[in-house]
């Protein structure tokens, strides 16, 4: 605990911009995790490929942008509609043929293809790390290094978020600003360090978010993907086709993934083993919130990447990680049906 | 009678290979084939518990912590990995108990069970590179060298010794499988992995099955994790722990056949020697060619013949031999 602990009373300002960083991390992984859970709870099935399909869509945004010199827009709707063909054609050609087979049997047939996609991009792209840079100035303010830009931008990426994380955030900004001025003579502050792009990665997952839980609530599909997330026998005697629904899903999903490759390749490199760095942790988030339950994953991505985020910085970014999935772990016994099921 | 035949004929061809004149591929040779006896028996060790339905994606778990302890008992504490051997495998025993535990205990099964022995594997993974003042965090660790033939640190430059002692250790594991898959245990195992409240109805102790599985197939994936360790004389979290290492034995499993006794050794044969192949026939030109094709077998498979090459062909003998089709098991 003393890594904590020096970091609490030591050097407020660091753990105040890990907090603040994984707070950002949280509007990406929540993204991944909203696609992923969607699938997870209408098909009941765990593409563990999930994001390694984000990791295709990466590189087709990076090749499209760097290497033809598309606009980031134009990289990043291709890599949406990648996303829906790949969401597509995963279920067709794969979940399809084997909706009746044992869960597991359908967890590993994705994870075979994991492997193949994982081997494939390495054949074809090798692991050389790619990655889509927006560079931005840095103003230095006494001693700590805050762009205005990145500080007005997240304000307003915060505007279109739900009110605890608004207030959070904002809370977050002022007391940055009164500890520069409060501690500066006493300790030397190295500053906050906040990237502009991971900035605007959240404010547009939390955009993004916001648009599927409108899709979801106010359509026709998006209430009849509800439905067939609770009772899949039901949907059927209703007169709706499950197998259009789970088509639509898959493709809502796929198109999920390239959104959140568009957000990932501005502030991460990509490469072959993408998938299996940011995989297990985006599963977790989706068991951990309760299957199928969007509310729940969008609070445990913010958990997790809190826990990651501050546990990188109080000890090292393997035990952020260890301490999150042992978290995941005591909690799935604890609640498994996701820390938002009522108790059986 | 000719069955017996066959298996003696072909243990008897296993024996005598060292002393096949292979000229300067022997070396090589003897590499590839130990290698598949040693992931063939952490294929079998996974497919104890596989076969019902407790698909662990974290053996990777037992295999790091089966490795690891041997290797820093011999490293810091000159202890023979002999005797380290068995406290790797308590220890496995132990870390999959606490995990089984609870998991019985609040009727963690299915995929979710698959999720939570995944994030175990990556929290021994990551404890590894994190205690890296020990371990030597993602660089691994070398075993401390012995000389060239040193019994006490089961070290020799000879590749025979290994290849026998594997040859044992992978007739072991057969036959840990074969009891067990005549014993009264399959039987409560395969209704619990059916039915656990029916399994419970009828007065088989489902917890007590459960955790017993799971113990002896996390001491023989460690006794597998030390074997390998040994040979290779090198240990490193990314080889021998974590989803990925994990994934592998799986998939090697589920290619061969879960349900057969030979299943998973046809997989790794098969997996092993086609990485190989394409290893020597590209050489460094297309890195992850081997996997491409791998993945790309293993949905083919997963999809047309969810038992396996083993078991598909032993469904087709069976059903030529007699008019009853063979059994189905999914």
């Amino acid at each position: 605990m003393s890594g904590l602990f020096d970091l609490v009373v030591n050097n407020p300002l660091l753990l105040a911009e890990a907090a603040l960083n994984g707070l950002l991390l949280g509007g990406v992984l929540a993204l991944l995790a909203l696609g992923l859970n969607l699938i997870f709870g209408v098909l009941d099935i765990v593409w563990i490929v999930y994001v390694d399909l984000a990791m295709l869509c990466m590189y087709l945004i990076y090749f499209t942008v760097q290497v033809y010199h598309w606009p980031l827009l134009a990289g990043a709707a291709a890599g949406i509609a990648l996303g829906v063909v790949l969401g597509v054609a995963v279920h067709l050609l794969i979940i399809t043929p084997i909706l009746g087979s044992p869960p597991v049997n359908q967890l590993l047939a994705t994870g075979g293809l994991l492997f193949f996609i994982q081997s494939l991009a390495t054949f074809l792209w090798t692991t050389d790390h790619r990655s889509v840079r927006l560079t931005l100035p840095t103003i230095e303010v006494a001693g700590m290094f805050v762009s205005f830009a990145r500080l007005i931008a997240f304000g307003l990426a915060t505007g279109g978020l739900l009110f605890f994380i608004q207030s959070l955030a904002t809370f977050l900004w002022t007391t940055d600003h009164r500890s520069v001025r409060l501690t500066l003579p006493t300790i030397e502050v190295a500053g906050m360090f906040v990237s502009f792009a991971r900035l605007i990665a959240f404010g547009l997952a939390v955009l993004v978010m916001v648009g599927l839980y409108l899709f979801l609530t106010r359509t026709y599909i998006g209430t009849a993907i509800r439905a067939v997330s609770q009772d899949r026998g039901a949907m059927s005697l209703m007169g709706a086709s499950p197998q259009r629904i789970y088509t639509v899903t898959s493709a809502v999903g796929g198109a999920l993934a390239g959104v959140a490759a568009a957000l990932l390749i501005i502030q991460y490199s990509v490469h072959p083993y993408f998938g299996a760095a940011f995989g297990p942790i985006t599963f977790m988030i989706c068991v951990l919130g309760g299957l199928g339950n969007m509310f729940g994953a969008f609070v445990a991505s913010f958990i997790m990447s809190e826990i990651i985020s501050i546990g990188g910085v109080a000890w090292s970014t393997e035990m952020g990680y260890v301490i999150a999935f042992a978290l995941f772990i005591v909690l799935m016994f604890i609640r498994p049906g996701g820390i938002f099921a009522k108790r059986q | 009678m000719t069955r017996r035949a066959i298996g003696i004929a072909v243990l008897v061809a296993i024996a005598l290979l060292p002393f096949v004149p292979m000229g300067g591929m022997r070396q090589y040779v003897l590499h590839v084939v130990i290698q598949i006896f040693i992931w063939s028996f952490i294929g079998n060790a996974w497919s104890l518990m596989g076969r019902f339905g407790l698909v662990s994606l974290g053996h990777g778990a037992f295999l790091g912590v089966g490795a690891y302890t041997t290797t820093l008992l011999w490293n810091f504490y000159g202890l023979t990995p002999w005797i380290g051997v068995f406290v790797a495998m308590a220890a496995a025993v132990v870390l999959a108990l606490i995990v089984a535990y609870p998991c019985s205990r609040f009727g963690i099964i299915g995929h979710y069970f698959g999720l939570v022995t995944l994030a175990v594997g990556e929290v021994i993974r990551l404890l590894l590179i994190a205690e890296r003042d020990w371990t030597g965090g993602s660089l691994g660790l070398t075993l401390k060298t012995a000389g060239d033939a040193s019994f006490k640190a089961i070290q020799y430059a000879d590749k025979r010794v290994f290849y026998y002692g594997s040859f044992v250790i992978w007739i072991f594991g057969l036959w840990v499988w074969h009891r067990l898959d005549r014993s009264m245990a399959r039987a409560a195992m395969e209704a619990i992995g059916e039915d656990e409240t029916a399994a419970a109805s009828v007065g088989i102790h489902v917890s007590r099955f459960k955790l017993a599985i799971t113990s002896l197939s996390a001491a023989l994936t460690a006794l597998g994790g030390v074997a390998y360790a040994q040979y290779i004389a090198y240990v490193n979290p990314e080889t021998l722990a974590g989803v990925g290492v994990s994934l592998r034995i799986v998939f090697a499993v589920v290619l061969g056949g879960m349900y057969s006794l030979l299943g998973p050794t046809v997989g790794t044969a098969l997996t092993i020697s086609l990485s190989e192949y394409l290893r020597v026939k590209f050489g460094v030109h297309f890195i992850g060619m081997a996997e491409t094709i791998y993945g790309l077998v293993l949905v083919v498979f997963i999809i047309f013949l969810p038992t396996g090459i083993s078991g598909s062909l032993r469904g087709l003998f069976v059903r030529r031999r007699a008019t009853t089709p063979a059994p189905a098991r999914a």
